[in-house]
């Protein structure tokens, strides 16, 4: 066994002196691999961290949510339904919802506004998130105008902001009280823009959906575990599009470390029969090239990995950032939940190292099995 | 030093510091716990439906209340075209195939 390490160090020291020969070609091959290795990382870490955030904070989310569809848009819903939600066996309480979309055309952002069962904000008190106030440069007393529907300014005094804990929820949340709602907007007493349903037993939700989709067909109900899974849907294929667009750049890699894995350079060609001629056996050979390509995959492979966790979880994902953001004038500040499964990580090690290991010692392989004369001739 | 104790070495380091990802990981985990179950509790308080990602797109904003017709506000034949709407697609229950027609 020891005498195996030795051969082994003994080739790997080999290996090394050989790859340092080409230098300039290895060296940019690994910077290639590792920046190939840290996207797709990346995009895997990030997706990752976002489900899991997701999946922990919107535990807590309206077990089920009615909204009412009007020629298949999204429409007020008359308080009346919920009393007659209210009489479906299982269900606990209903209440109704307001909130909406109000666009600032002073700094061009979107905000949502809700309104706030707590009995403490006062008419013409708002809560802000931290969002709004580092956009709009507003704190707590200060006063806040939004452009009513009837085309009249409104005055709010901030009462306090949100933490800087919640941006991830209430970045750009507005909450006023149902009074101030309804002026703003112009909603109708009598009308919310969605119901919330409480249910007495979990068990009963998806009953309780279909009951009141039965009695109410304008209406979409919207069960928790459909909130959830829009979530893990939207980041899976939010990674998945992310992956897509890196496609053509992993393509591309693909068949740079291909041509450079497989196909052997008539100096490498002369290495081997060389190296065939004073001795050496096929195998030999065979495990020289393994290590030479486990030598360049593995170091990539973890430089990789170390730099994308370092991306995701200490610089916030800011390559992705311009992507998330788009447009968005208003862009929460947030730091997620550090994420990292093993089973993806053995999934990229088997992509990414696997081939490239493989690639090298096929062609090395073929070489190895002619004739050392024919070889070093070529 | 021989070449391969350098190479052995750095792969150690590098694996050790894949070992340090997985603890820090689960320790930022339990360090976040609080912060988690307070938003959590914002969450049931307010009744919140989603996470304030991107707020340039009502559908971007909450996908999952987002009516059918959001994404294509423009005009019904229009293309997406808000940056973040090229990756949050509209949700499952909007994706839905309408009845067949023929």
């Amino acid at each position: 066994m020891r005498r195996w390490i030795e051969k082994q160090r003994c080739l790997l020291d080999f290996t090394l002196s050989s790859l340092l020969r080409r230098k300039g070609k290895n060296i940019a091959l690994a910077v290639v691999y590792t920046l190939i290795v840290f996207t797709l990382a990346s995009v895997m870490m990030f997706t990752q961290a976002l489900k899991k955030e997701a999946s922990l904070i919107l535990r807590e989310t309206p077990e089920i949510l009615v909204q009412k569809l009007a020629a298949g848009r999204h429409d007020l819903i008359p308080l009346s339904y919920a009393s007659r939600i209210g009489q479906i066996r299982g269900v606990a309480e209903v209440k109704g919802r307001l909130w909406g979309y109000y666009f600032d055309p002073v700094m061009g952002a979107n905000y949502t506004v809700m309104v706030s069962e707590d009995p403490s904000l006062d008419e013409g008190e708002i809560l802000v998130g931290k969002g709004i106030s580092r956009l709009r440069q507003v704190y707590k007393s200060n006063i806040l105008s939004f452009r009513g529907c009837d085309g009249n300014y409104l005055a709010f005094k901030i009462k306090g902001t949100f933490e800087a804990e919640s941006e991830i929820i209430a970045s750009d949340l507005v909450l006023c009280s149902e009074s101030d709602f309804r002026r703003l907007f112009g909603t109708p007493g009598g009308y919310a823009t969605d119901l919330t349903v409480k249910v007495k037993n979990r068990k009963e939700i998806p009953t309780i959906a279909a009951k009141i989709l039965q009695i109410l067909p304008d209406t979409r109900p919207i069960r928790r575990d459909e909130i959830l899974r829009t979530y893990d849907a939207v980041f899976d294929w939010r990674g998945g599009i992310l992956l897509a667009v890196l496609a053509g750049a992993v393509l591309a890699f693909i068949i740079f470390a291909w041509d450079r894995a497989a196909g052997l350079s008539a100096e490498e060609r002369r290495e081997i029969g060389i190296l065939k001629a004073i001795g050496w056996e096929t195998a030999d050979v065979l495990q020289m090239k393994f290590w030479e390509g486990l030598t360049i995959s593995l170091s990539s492979f973890l430089l990789g990995i170390l730099l994308a966790y370092g991306h995701v979880h200490f610089f916030s994902a800011g390559l992705f950032e311009p992507v998330l953001k788009g447009w968005s004038v208003l862009y929460p500040k947030f730091k997620l939940v550090p994420y990292v499964d093993p089973y993806q990580v053995a999934t990229l090690f088997f992509f990414t190292v696997m081939p490239y290991t493989v690639a090298t010692i096929v062609p090395s392989w073929r070489a190895a099995t002619i004739d050392p004369d024919s070889v070093m001739r070529y | 030093m021989r070449k391969s104790d350098i190479f052995l070495r750095f792969i150690l380091v590098n694996l050790a510091l894949m070992g340090v990802i997985f603890f820090h990981a689960r320790a930022k985990t339990e360090a976040h716990l609080p912060r988690l179950q307070q938003v959590g509790r914002m969450v049931e308080q307010l009744q919140l439906t989603d996470l304030c990602l991107t707020t340039e797109a009502w559908h971007t904003r909450n996908p999952s209340q987002a009516d059918w017709h959001t994404p294509f506000q423009t005009h019904p034949l229009a293309l997406e075209h808000f940056p973040s709407g090229a990756i949050v697609r509209p949700p499952e229950s909007m994706r839905k195939p309408h009845a067949p027609v023929d």
